[in-house]
């Protein structure tokens, strides 16, 4: 079976400048991807793409085995697409609105009426049904674009920032119902709020001026990226003793006080200094009273990855 | 199929819930009762003064002094209230931001165009047909020859299909309703005017231009005939400006 997402060096520009350049991924069936980056950085375009707005400008997508500009109208079938911007039609009522999107989407006309119930009970719209959606809360319209691409139950969802301008509970309401979709549908979701995808997804691919710059899973993105590990101690002792001491341990990069008798050991890559320095310290006699490798959050990898992207150019 | 209706359905129920079809249908009305009172009651007076004058007599048919220019004066009027018809159709999709996912939707382009189309068309065919209590008034009073009255109407209804796929190109030209309004009635003057060359007899062209003229086409319609090449005028300009707006939709997929 192929998978639902397949992307091979897709590219797009608009005029003389690539929003992305030569993107490959693939979405295995099932899963939910996180798509990370900045402002900017081509995260909207490659969903745009891929939910058959426009075309690439080269390369190719395939959704459910279908290429995305080819064979549009199967590609499309098989997508439930929630835009950024969640627009709406404000002269129509929740269920109006639904009814269309139904229609549009090929929903059987004697499936329709119940399929209608089912996303308005999953997104929590029984309330609002027969509200025009121009006077919608923002959270209720995020429900409702959330709810549209539920119809037809595609295999496939694309989520452009579900929870940009929603305020602190509403998110967690989203962020729990998109949990609850997961099971039934593959789900890729673009974000720029790291701890929203670190929570949601299995696999994360970060992007940065069009280009991915890292994927895989939050632990493993945390762990490899983070350019070697980082040890805290706290340690009894003359601190101009124990620095010189630290310092001189093969492997370590730099070491810093952080406290009254706490210290931070930075190391080189994918080494495990702990047995070592343990050793070290009650070897000179000093008191060892914690030490603890500390992980970097995928907030700091991600940093990291996108000012080093950055560099070269300043 | 279920697209076109889909779209029909959707689009209806805007036109029917904002105030815009209510405003240019009342007044499109009112201008139409006002045209046929008028020419009625000056239909009245010359049939009383044809009691006196014989030669006079005979030349007195409604058809030819009622609804014939009953019927040309609505048709201006329907030239005026088409843009406003059509403005919205395809310009505020794409303003608001709904074209994304109507086009992520699948549906074919010629699905969303002809859902437009037909929805429009239907509305336009109502206030059409809200005009016909004339003539069922004015035949209640007196004999009127049906015929003519129909042929009138299958060229209103024809001439309106023109103005609303043009209305519709116009529309998806710009994302400013306003805009497409002004382009629109632009077009469509000058599709009803550019006949008028061919009576100043100014050049070679003349010709040419009254063949393009709505005028020219409409004219046989109202006066009781149905020609082939009227018939297929009306068809081919709305094929052809339908077929522009699918142009201009595609021109998103290749267009930056």
């Amino acid at each position: 079976m192929s998978p639902m997402i397949e992307v091979q060096d897709l590219t797009k520009f608009y005029g003389p400048t690539p929003a992305i350049s030569r993107l490959n991924f693939e979405v295995g069936r099932g899963e939910i991807v996180g798509f990370l980056g900045p402002n900017g950085a081509g995260k909207t375009t490659t969903l745009k793409i891929l939910a058959g707005y426009f075309p690439p400008t080269s390369g190719t997508a395939r959704i459910n085995g279908f290429d995305c500009f080819l064979e549009s109208i199967q590609a499309r079938r098989s997508l439930g697409y929630l835009p950024e911007t969640v627009p709406l039609y404000p002269d129509l009522t929740v269920t109006q609105f639904l009814q269309f999107a139904a229609r549009a989407k090929g929903v059987e006309s004697r499936q329709e009426k119940r399929e209608i119930e089912r996303v308005i009970d999953e997104c929590g719209l029984r309330e609002v049904r027969h509200t025009l959606n121009g006077s919608l809360s923002k959270g209720f319209r995020q429900r409702v674009g959330l709810a549209q691409a539920l119809l037809n139950r595609p295999p496939l969802l694309i989520l452009d920032e579900p929870t940009i301008g929603l305020d602190p509970s509403q998110i967690v309401e989203i962020r729990q119902l998109i949990k609850e979709l997961a099971g039934d549908h593959t789900v890729i979701l673009s974000s720029h709020i790291l701890p929203e995808v670190s929570q949601l997804c299995q696999r994360v691919i970060i992007i940065n001026r069009g280009q991915i710059v890292a994927s895989d899973s939050p632990e493993n993105l945390s762990r490899q990226l983070g350019h070697g590990s980082r040890i805290s101690l706290v340690i009894k002792g003359p601190p101009q003793e124990i620095v010189p001491v630290l310092k001189a341990l093969a492997g370590v990069r730099d070491v810093s006080v952080t406290g009254e008798d706490r210290y931070l050991v930075q190391g080189q890559n994918g080494q495990d200094l702990r047995p070592e320095l343990a050793r070290l310290v009650v070897a000179h006699g000093w008191q060892l009273l914690e030490l603890k490798a500390q992980e970097f959050t995928l907030e700091e990898v991600f940093l990291n990855l996108v000012t080093d992207e950055e560099a070269p150019e300043s | 199929m279920t697209g076109v209706w889909a779209l029909i359905r959707k689009e209806l129920t805007v036109y029917f819930s904002t105030p815009i079809f209510y405003i240019t249908g009342f007044f499109f009305l009112l201008l139409g009762g006002y045209f046929f009172y008028s020419n009625t009651v000056y239909y009245s007076l010359l049939s009383f003064q044809g009691g006196q004058n014989p030669q006079l007599a005979p030349m007195l048919n409604p058809h030819q002094m009622v609804f014939r220019p009953l019927f040309g004066t609505l048709s201006i009027v329907f030239i005026m209230m088409v843009p406003l018809l059509t403005m919205r159709l395809l310009a505020e999709e794409k303003r608001s931001g709904t074209a994304e996912l109507l086009f992520t939707y699948p549906l074919k382009d010629w699905t969303v165009i002809m859902g437009k189309f037909l929805a429009a068309l239907l509305v336009y065919a109502f206030l059409l047909l809200l005009t016909i209590v004339y003539a069922a008034l004015f035949a209640s009073q007196a004999t009127l020859d049906w015929g003519p009255i129909l042929t009138g109407y299958l060229g209103l209804l024809l001439l309106g299909g023109a103005c609303l796929s043009l209305g519709l190109f116009a529309s998806s030209l710009t994302e400013n309703q306003i805009i497409a309004a002004v382009v629109a009635f632009a077009l469509l003057l000058l599709f009803w005017l550019i006949g008028w060359q061919s009576e100043l007899g100014a050049s070679g062209m003349a010709g040419l231009f009254a063949a393009l003229s709505m005028l020219e086409h409409f004219e046989n319609f109202i006066r009781g005939v149905i020609d082939t090449k009227d018939l297929v005028y009306f068809l081919s300009f709305i094929f052809f400006f339908l077929f522009l707006t699918k142009r201009q939709l595609e021109s998103r997929r290749w267009r930056g």
